[in-house]
């Protein structure tokens, strides 16, 4: 019984670790800029779905399929930046809310056109078997999906923070026109943010894809744990992201297997909007 | 007096439709432009005057539905009595998203908005007492006339166009009273509009509630014409999506925004629909994407608020004795 919970809550440690990674890349944006990213969860699952083609299609392994689909997402958020982000952060609210929504549904239902909206997912013996640790039993691709993760996002971490493109990034965030003065530019920097945070989706993606279900509508719901796990977090804040992305994990997983697999997801929403009431300034923020 | 001629002559227009396109085909799409336009001027109270863009308009939509279908279903009564019902639950929701999501910036509003539709789909998915996936059904033949289903789309036409003149009256009426001010002032600088008093919250969070309210008497309407309703066609994320698309490519913001929008967008759907059959559906959304991708990006203030534009620089000389004329006492 014991092994069980245990085995559960190191699964939900696992997944936390890919929730905490993509998280990190709507953080960094909505920190570094104050666009919020509604089609966060959709970069996700076309990162899955670039996973999906390279290993069906291609033959290829998680050793081609992650690092192409990191780079694929990265240039496509170079693409979104100038195409459409640059543009709309200049005007109102409701257009920036619609631009990013819009797009959402424009990468949703073009994926949902073409592959359809049959569950996918890939052979389970991608990524070998399963492991016995101290008679726990995890999925190799779990653990490879989380450690990669937990890496990244604290190699993402120490970028921001100990070289000097993220001290640029961060003057660029604190002030624009005085990061300019000091020859930075503001539009390099954040299209950087732009192309990080979406590779960071497609690498999540790309990982989860070995043992998650791959389907066109899986972004909305990635899309409010992106959410619920920055607004948990602070924003902006990367290790506020790792923390509260683990936590989402565990508690996901516990629910599920205490309550019923069906209620997983309302308890994150229902632990999202609880916290919206009580606490909205997320789990270390300043009131 | 001038102002009130051409919402005259559209209204003219709207009655006078039924009596010169008569087939079945062309009624039923009049009837779903109006009940559109109904719900996505619901929207536009709080999407467009309030700026703060619901992304799950749809959960009053549902309320409202299952409050007329759950009347006969449950109680054997006219699902008009499901209206009021419907209309309280939809308030009483807004509020609780609103209180405390309309202090934080606008993203926190629609991602809640998000979570909420999106949970309550769930939950009526699995709750038997709700029909759970099948959903509730109305009234297969009418007892009476207070069951409102009928064969053909005239009655729903006409009862449509009248709800429809009674949102835009409310809606009309609410942005030239104290809260339409206070609405204005909040949309242009909510920190301005603070600063003198306006009670920035409280009037975001009437405007929600009147919206929701609103929007709960176009799911009735829809559930009483369809005679169904079910998770999907009644607490589905599309939904929002049409509601919402429809007001910002009409014009959100503006009174007769949303019912532009139905007018393009409705018979559009139900065109592509006929000619792509299933297939369609996918298509549907990736353009619908698309659109309101690019009025974001191109064009904000929606189709009339470009029209309004054009028509100002097209008579450059007219334009400062038609505005000399509107101060005039």
């Amino acid at each position: 019984m014991s092994f069980v919970l245990v085995q559960v809550i190191v699964g939900g440690l696992l997944l936390g670790a890919v929730y905490a990674l993509f998280s990190s890349g709507l953080t960094l944006v909505w920190g570094m800029m104050n666009v919020v990213n509604f089609a966060h969860g959709d970069f996700v699952m076309l990162g899955m779905y670039v996973a999906y083609v390279v290993y069906t299609l291609f033959g290829g392994g998680p050793l081609l399929g992650v690092p192409l689909a990191t780079l694929l997402l990265a240039t496509f958020g170079i693409v979104v930046y100038f195409a459409l982000i640059r543009d709309i952060m200049k005007g109102p609210m409701l257009a920036q809310i619609l631009g990013t929504f819009g797009l959402a549904l424009l990468l949703r239902y073009s994926v949902f056109w073409w592959f359809g909206a049959n569950f996918l997912s890939l052979p389970a013996n991608l990524v070998g078997g399963t492991l016995d640790i101290f008679g726990i039993r995890i999925e190799a691709a779990r653990l490879l999906a989380g450690v990669v993760a937990l890496l990244v996002t604290f190699g993402l971490h120490l970028l921001l923070t100990r070289t000097a493109l993220g001290s640029k990034m961060l003057a660029v965030a604190e002030d624009q026109t005085a990061a300019q003065l000091m020859g930075i530019r503001p539009d390099s920097m954040q299209a950087v943010a732009w192309a990080i945070a979406a590779g960071a989706t497609g690498l999540a993606g790309a990982l989860i894809a070995t043992f998650f279900y791959i389907v066109p509508t899986v972004g909305e719901t990635l899309g409010i744990v992106a959410f619920v796990t920055v607004s948990l977090g602070g924003f902006g804040s990367v290790p506020g992201a790792l923390v509260a992305g683990l936590l989402i994990g565990v508690i996901e997983s516990l629910s599920g297997y205490l309550i019923g697999a069906i209620y997983k997801d309302i308890v994150v929403y229902t632990l999202f909007l609880g916290f919206l009431w009580f606490r909205p300034q997320g789990l270390m923020g300043k009131s | 007096m001038r102002r009130a001629l051409w919402p005259l002559v559209a209204l003219a227009l709207f009655i006078a439709y039924p009596l010169l396109f008569t087939t079945p085909f062309q009624q039923r799409l009049g009837a779903l432009v109006l009940l559109y336009a109904i719900a996505a001027s619901a929207w536009n109270v709080v999407g467009g005057y309030a700026g703060q863009v619901s992304v799950g308009h749809v959960v009053f939509f549902g309320c409202g539905a299952y409050a007329a279908m759950g009347a006969y279903t449950h109680f054997a009564l006219s699902p008009l009595v499901g209206i009021p019902a419907g209309i309280v639950f939809s308030v009483l929701i807004a509020a609780v998203i609103g209180r405390p999501t309309l202090r934080l910036s606008g993203h926190y509003f629609s991602m809640a908005t998000i979570a909420v539709a999106e949970l309550s789909r769930l939950i009526v998915t699995n709750t038997t007492y709700l029909g759970a996936a099948v959903g509730l059904s109305g009234p297969t033949v009418p007892r009476n006339i207070f069951d409102l289903s009928f064969i053909s789309a005239l009655p729903y036409y006409y009862l449509f166009l009248a709800i429809l003149v009674i949102t835009l009256g409310i809606t009309w009426w609410m942005t030239n009273s104290r809260m339409g001010f206070y609405l204005r002032a909040i949309k242009d600088s909510e920190r301005a509009a603070r600063s003198l008093g306006a009670p920035a919250s409280r009037t975001k969070l009437h405007a929600y509630m009147l919206s929701a309210g609103l929007t709960s008497v176009a799911g009735a309407l829809y559930a009483m014409m369809f005679g169904f309703v079910d998770p999907e066609s009644g607490l589905g994320i599309l939904i929002s999506v049409k509601m919402l698309i429809m007001a910002a490519l009409g014009g959100a913001g503006l009174l007769f925004g949303p019912l532009v929008g139905a007018a393009i967008l409705v018979p559009l759907e139900e065109i592509s629909n006929n000619l792509l059959g299933g297939k369609g559906a996918g298509l549907t959304f990736v353009v619908y994407g698309a659109i309101i991708l690019l009025i974001a990006r191109f064009q904000p203030g929606g189709i009339l608020a470009l029209i309004n534009r054009l028509w100002a620089k097209r008579k450059p000389a007219e334009a400062p004795v038609a505005a000399g004329a509107k101060n005039a006492p």
